[in-house]
């Protein structure tokens, strides 16, 4: 391979080299940008298709900020009452308000102002979906392990910006549907205990919905959320070049080294050409494929509603919760109302919130493992981990089920109560099962993956011996496939010991029942001892089988 | 160092204190990470090391790798060609006023040309990164994320020095001080945002609609009057109080007075006694704004005489005053008194007799 150095030194520059050595050396006289480059030009990629969510979310995101700037200069965040008349019939002469005016014109009056708007709305969604991807990727590799707890975090706030500029996103139009989903929100905000009537007053501006949701929305859709996910995502990309990517175990790939492609170029041109990609596909969604209608809804009136609306797809977890209270839940404080209707829920996706939030800190407090860890694990290699994953997983599904209550009864013939109900018990047993047969089947991989390393697999090639006995030959993995399997981090339940004064302190307790609680099941990475006798018994049995035929014959 | 090799417990860390900054750095320092209750495999297998490498077709065949540079080439000239096209599509397919045909021409032929112009460039590069450009792995060694032992002294010498020469941890008066200006200054920000909203106090206003004495019901949007006779049996009206369409504040207006006119059959009424008078001849008017989270509850189902909440599901049932008979709600919906005035037209007889709508802290009912 030539490097790209040879050109500059030996031949004469062309035209166009020459310019680029001017150029290049005009900008590092004035930002010493050359020690960047030096830095990180070369730095190395590891390639694995699951690294690419993220970088859907990141590119995702631009194609937000370009199109939602093109947006902005044609959407008025006001709720002052105008008349439509622009180019959609159906709604001309009638009352509402200027963002909905403006919206409408977006769509029906300014070329590719649809395209834009559906492609901002696409690629929200697309934002949303992927940044939740990639962190059930982070989560069930491990990749939040020391040294990414922090990033783990950060990357946890994006994941609530990005909803939450999905839902201001999603109120500017005041459409019907929208102006709907403030009014819950509005009814939420009012049932907090103590501060919940004031605070929907203040974020209103006076009585719902008042003039001024929209214009304070869209101060925070586009400024302030945008600002702080953009100075957020800035210390993400950061942390993520100082801790270097992880990578999956391999062949040659080990704790202190990066495998992969350098950034200069090919990673540069696969992520670039991805970029590219991802935008084109989203693109090509909105070419074809409609997404919030508005005009369809209408302007926002408290007062009609049409069944079978949905929140965009990301708040569905939150509504559904709403929907799964059971009938008079709420009591009375003296003069006051506690409802715990709103409470409840509140309480349940908060706390869900936070676990999710936390759980780096958790599991590195149960390990007490202080080692920097590189190495993604495979997720049936951590089965608690990956079972508390999948038990999370299906209590957000419960949830994001339930907000499609009334459209799972009517699509499939059932009575609203009779999927409620349902939904109900699934949400409490439902991560419990899934929970428990996660941890089995993860067991039952390691220990295939177990017998594999150590005896080979199936070849499915079926030998007669000499003495009639038919065996199937097991095919023994190379070295490098046997090295994908084996190896992992194993750890064992804490012991409990009393500290120098003698004591076990109540945390160290706790601390050692959920290490049991995690550990106690493991199956132990095969050892180089375990191995070499493997292979000396496994040869031994194809060589032993006809002098054992006999004995049975008996 | 701790009992089982559970690792260090670094002392709290005093954001105040650059003395306590300095002995978490320094108790640290030179210690080799625990690896937990991890086991640290005595007997492993050893890492096989890399793999052989194998060429693609690119490398091997030189004309393959000259159709590659070719196939990349066409898709980056695709790309143009779509840029190109979209422009055109622009101009040549405008929006035409009235027709949303025209609107569906012009959103898709732009979105394929805008599709083309950037897969065109995105699968381009990738098939040039995987065909073309060097493509065995390269390795990188890792550090550790910490700092050198010679950095962090350095760091630790910055805050020592800082703290000298400031006395920021020697001079307390100052730095509590300095702790207590600086927690007071958001205050003003807080109270800044009281004027969000108006200054009147928010629970009157909740605790009443604008219906009143002897206020018509009439027709949700039109605003004209309902005659009892016209609310036949089976039959459910969108009503607002007479005069909301005219209001400044119509919509909030709306949002607490909308309502729900339902004839029943008097004898399937389940009336208790306080309510004696509420209904004209079977005729009831219930808050349309459910009680849970403020949707209207739009949905009536003529057999069962149940109101249905789309947003959230729950159900109030009619012949028993509304009370909710299924999902998360949890009070009845409120209940507007109602009589004919003298000309035959529905009125109500009074406000609601509690705030509609989602409750809320300072409810008192």
């Amino acid at each position: 391979m030539t490097t790209t150095e040879t050109p500059k030194t030996v031949l004469a520059p062309t035209r166009g080299a020459r310019f680029t050595g001017a150029a290049a050396n005009y900008i590092d006289e004035r930002t010493s940008i050359s020690g960047l480059v030096k830095e990180l030009g070369r730095k190395i990629f590891p390639d694995h298709w699951s690294f690419m969510l993220g970088e859907v979310a990141l590119y995702s995101f631009i194609v937000i900020l370009l199109t939602g700037t093109f947006l902005t200069f044609f959407f008025q965040a006001s709720m002052a009452d105008v008349t439509y008349a622009g180019s959609y019939i159906p709604l001309k002469g009638v009352d509402m308000s200027a963002a909905m005016n403006s919206t409408l014109n977006i769509s029906f009056d300014i070329r590719g102002g649809l395209l834009m708007r559906q492609v901002h709305h696409w690629a929200a969604l697309l934002f949303v979906a992927s940044i939740g991807l990639h962190m059930l990727r982070i989560y069930f590799t491990g990749a939040f392990r020391k040294p990414r707890e922090l990033n783990w975090l950060i990357g946890f706030v994006l994941f609530v910006l990005a909803m939450a500029e999905g839902f201001t996103g999603y109120s500017l139009p005041d459409d019907l549907l929208s102006g709907n989903g403030l009014r819950i929100i509005d009814g939420l905000v009012k049932g907090l205990p103590v501060i919940g009537t004031w605070t929907s007053y203040l974020l209103f501006g006076g009585e719902f919905p008042g003039t001024a949701i929209v214009g304070r929305l869209y101060t925070l859709h586009i400024l302030l959320l945008p600002a702080i996910l953009v100075a957020a995502l800035g210390i993400h990309l950061v942390l993520l070049v100082i801790n270097k990517h992880t990578q999956f175990a391999g062949p040659g790939k080990t704790n202190d080294n990066v495998v992969g492609v350098p950034i200069m170029p090919v990673f540069a041109a696969k992520a670039g050409g991805f970029f590219f990609i991802v935008f084109g596909v989203i693109v090509l969604i909105a070419s074809f494929f409609t997404i919030n209608p508005i005009w369809t809804y209408g302007p926002y009136d408290p007062s009609p509603v049409s069944a079978g609306t949905q929140p965009d797809w990301y708040i569905g977890f939150a509504d559904g919760a709403l929907r799964l209270v059971p009938s008079d839940w709420g009591f009375m404080i003296g003069p006051w109302t506690f409802s715990l209707n709103i409470v409840a829920p509140v309480l349940v996706l908060g706390l869900f919130i936070v676990a999710v939030a936390i759980y780096p800190f958790i599991e590195g407090w149960v390990t007490g493992d202080k080692r920097e860890h590189h190495i993604a694990d495979r997720p049936r290699n951590a089965p608690t981990r990956t079972a508390i994953g999948a038990a999370g997983v299906t209590f957000y599904a419960v949830l994001w089920a339930a907000a499609s209550s009334d459209l799972i009864a009517t699509h499939f013939g059932l009575t609203i109560e009779g999927v409620i109900t349902t939904l109900q018990y699934l949400l409490i047993f439902g991560p419990i099962v899934a929970y428990l047969v996660t941890k089995r089947i993860c067991l039952g991989l390691m220990k295939k993956d177990r017998e594999i390393a150590l005896h080979g697999y199936e070849s499915g090639r079926i030998v007669r011996l000499p003495g009639g006995e038919y065996i199937e030959v097991h095919e023994q993995l190379s070295d490098y496939e046997r090295w994908r399997l084996i190896s992992y981090d194993d750890y064992k339940p804490l012991m409990l010991r009393p500290d120098a004064k003698g004591r076990i302190s109540v945390t160290e307790r706790l601390r050692a029942a959920m290490s049991n609680w995690f550990f106690e099941d493991r199956i132990a990475p095969v050892t180089r001892a375990e191995l070499e006798q493997a292979h000396h018994s496994g040869h031994g049995a194809i060589e032993a089988a006809p002098e054992s035929e006999p004995a049975q014959l008996h | 160092m701790a009992q089982h090799g559970d690792g260090v417990t670094a002392p709290e860390g005093d954001a105040v204190h650059g003395s306590a900054v300095t002995t978490a750095l320094a108790v640290s320092h030179q210690t080799v990470e625990s690896p937990g209750t991890a086991v640290v495999p005595t007997d492993p297998v050893i890492n096989p090391g890399f793999p052989p490498h194998n060429p693609r077709m690119t490398d091997l065949y030189p004309e393959k790798a000259a159709r590659a540079a070719r196939q990349v080439a066409i898709l980056f000239y695709i790309s143009i060609i779509g840029s190109i096209f979209a422009v055109a599509a622009y101009v040549a397919f405008p929006i035409v006023p009235g027709d949303p045909g025209s609107i569906r021409i012009n959103n898709a032929l732009l979105g394929i040309g805008i599709t083309l112009g950037l897969l065109g460039i995105g699968l381009g590069a990738v098939h040039w990164a995987k065909q073309l450009m060097r493509e065995d792995e390269s390795v990188e060694l890792r550090h550790g994320t910490r700092g050198t032992d010679a950095t962090r002294e350095k760091a630790v010498e910055v805050f020592t020095l800082g703290n000298n020469e400031s006395g920021i941890g020697r001079r307390s008066l100052i730095r509590n001080s300095l702790i207590g200006a600086l927690v007071l200054t958001p205050v003003p920000a807080v109270a800044l945002f009281r004027d969000l909203a108006p200054a009147a106090n928010p629970v009157p206003l909740l605790q009443h609609t604008m219906w009143k004495k002897g206020t018509r019901l009439t027709r949700d949007p039109d605003g004209t009057a309902v005659k009892a006779t016209d609310v036949t049996l089976g039959s459910a009206f969108h009503i607002i109080p007479e005069g909301l369409n005219d209001r400044e504040d119509a919509l909030e207006q709306k949002a607490k007075a909308a309502v729900l006119l339902m004839r029943l059959r008097p004898e399937d009424l389940h009336v208790s006694e306080a309510r004696k008078g509420w209904n004209y001849e079977g005729i009831v008017a219930y808050s349309k704004i459910c009680t849970h989270v403020g949707c209207p509850v739009a949905l009536y189902e003529q057999q069962t005489h149940h109101l249905l909440c789309p947003c959230h599901q729950s159900q109030f049932d009619i012949t028993h005053e509304a009370k909710v008979i299924f999902g998360p709600a949890r009070r009845p919906l409120p209940q507007l008194p109602i009589t004919i005035d003298s000309e035959g037209y529905l009125v109500a007889q009074s406000d609601f007799h509690e705030p509609v709508g989602p409750d809320f802290w300072e409810r008192e009912l």
